[in-house]
């Protein structure tokens, strides 16, 4: 297919949007990950890196939105130029939203400290270490597809899904568990549930990213759709 | 199921057809201006043909009212049937005058004759053999009021056409199409050489006057084909490319060509 338009200025402008897209992913992935590693070695300092980090994926978002009109008011794209703006707009309320994910784990993390839980405790941080690592390679994944606009890559996204919400739920017997074996755990466990689940949403983010991806190629709207329906439509 | 969000489901009625072109070709002497071009248009609707310059789209425009008569050497092959009668208006025994009595054209840009507004109206209608001038008036205020121009001209009917601005002048000539009842009106750039409030009103005009009237338009404007089209033709060097509802050509055409000149890739 014929990549550049006519006017350079608008090939300029797309490009110029969607690197700044994967800038702000870089960034919610770098917050995930640290947002992670603060709680599985219960750092304040790393929990107050993630909580900094913030302000500038939500300033990110608020520039690139302003972008995606002038372009959308100046350009007055069509077909799969269309089709890449509407999905940036979304890619990036997704993004954010991971980046609050992340920003709630940090705060958890603080409150946990702050509450004097330290390693000592039995908890399961190093399972929560597991879901997160599928949650991050999601998300990397889904920008991987989102920079390429790889379909492949989307489908394999789609894929994987499942994967973290089974270890959420196996989470959640392991914290029962736990809570029921020492109640001294019950307060600390309670807060990984909620860790559990925004790092079970960050899969999610990832998820509509990457039907977001395929939205762009395809122009079909695969969501709410089992994976082998999905697989069988863009194939 | 998957979905395709782009696709809208059938109207619950079939499409009726106010004409269908059949494998028309159209030559300039030895050149193929058209190269055996098939399509349907849908009555009440507004179908809009795109593409570069020299793609064919004013040649194929311009066969509905045999336009190419006027010039020797011109030559058509293949049939272009206006419904419901099923009459080729190609054929070499139909009268192109009888043609254009109900096919009407638009032009790029405005042309009223050097009359009064009242008599560019009242124009076609006295050809037609009415005389009644009662029955003329009601007739000719109707098709000021269809071409969205009679309150600005009810007060000075008899002014010299030339004295309205370009865009009322281009709403005279549609009120005068009009004033015949066409069942088909054909627009050639009708907005090319007006300003965008006036391209505006037109654009608005086109939308309540295909309640009344088939309408075929041809556009260098591509937002404008967007904007006011039910379907669209994209054509390019006398090939009909891609033909669809506006709506999955200006999101998802299903080729690679069409999506190039409307995302402007072409090149």
């Amino acid at each position: 297919m014929n990549d550049k338009h006519i006017s350079s200025q608008f090939d300029a402008e797309l490009g110029s949007i969607s690197t700044r897209v994967l800038e702000m992913g870089g960034l919610v992935e770098a917050q995930v990950g640290q947002a992670v590693y603060a709680l599985t070695h219960l750092s304040h300092e790393t929990a107050g890196q993630v909580l900094a980090a913030e302000e500038r994926v939500n300033a990110m978002e608020v520039e690139i939105d302003n972008d995606l009109w002038t372009i959308i008011a100046r350009r007055q794209p069509t077909a799969r130029d269309l089709r890449l703006l509407v999905a940036i707009a979304k890619a990036i309320a997704n993004l954010e939203r991971a980046g609050d994910e992340a920003a709630r784990i940090a705060r958890t993390v603080q409150r946990l400290i702050n509450a004097g839980v330290s390693s000592r405790l039995r908890l399961p941080l190093e399972d929560l270490g597991y879901e997160s690592t599928l949650a991050i390679t999601q998300l990397r994944k889904s920008l991987d597809a989102f920079a390429r606009l790889d379909i492949e890559k989307a489908l394999e996204v789609l894929k994987t899904d499942d994967q973290i919400d089974q270890e959420f739920e196996g989470l959640m017997r392991k914290l029962v568990t736990y809570m029921m074996e020492d109640p001294r755990t019950i307060s600390a466990s309670i807060d990984l549930v909620f860790v559990a689940k925004a790092i079970e949403r960050v899969g999610d983010h990832a998820k509509n990213l990457a039907e977001a991806v395929i939205y762009v190629v395809k122009g079909m709207d695969v969501r709410h759709n089992t994976v082998e329906s999905v697989e069988a439509m863009v194939r | 199921m998957v979905t395709d969000t782009l696709e809208r489901p059938a109207a619950a009625t079939a499409a009726v057809h106010k004409a269908e072109v059949r494998n028309l070709s159209f030559y300039y002497g030895d050149f193929k201006a058209i190269k055996g071009v098939s399509m349907a248009i849908e009555e009440h609707k507004v179908t809009a043909l795109i593409g570069p310059s020299g793609c064919g789209k004013s040649t194929l425009l311009r066969c509905f009212n045999r336009m190419h008569d006027l010039y020797p050497g011109n030559r058509y092959d293949g049939e272009i049937i206006l419904k419901p009668d099923n009459v080729n208006i190609l054929a070499k025994d139909v009268d192109p005058i009888e043609v254009r009595m109900r096919i009407g054209m638009v032009f790029q840009k405005p042309n009223p004759f050097p009359k009064s507004i009242y008599e560019n109206v009242a124009y076609g209608l006295r050809v037609r053999g009415l005389r009644n001038r009662t029955e003329l008036d009601d007739r000719v205020e109707a098709a000021l009021k269809g071409g969205a121009l009679w309150e600005e001209v009810k007060n000075r009917l008899q002014d010299v056409a030339f004295a309205l601005s370009g865009g009322q002048q281009q709403r005279l000539c549609i009120a005068r199409a009009l004033a015949t009842d066409p069942e088909l009106l054909l627009f050639d750039e009708p907005t090319s050489a007006l300003d965008p409030m006036a391209t505006g009103s037109i654009e608005d005009l086109i939308h309540s006057i295909k309640q009344k009237v088939t309408i075929l338009i041809v556009t260098h404007n591509m937002q404008q084909a967007a904007r006011v089209s039910d379907y669209t033709a994209y054509m390019y060097v006398g090939d009909l490319v891609e033909f669809g509802a506006t709506n999955d050509i200006f999101m998802k055409p299903k080729r690679k060509e069409t999506e190039d000149y409307i995302t402007g890739r072409f090149g």
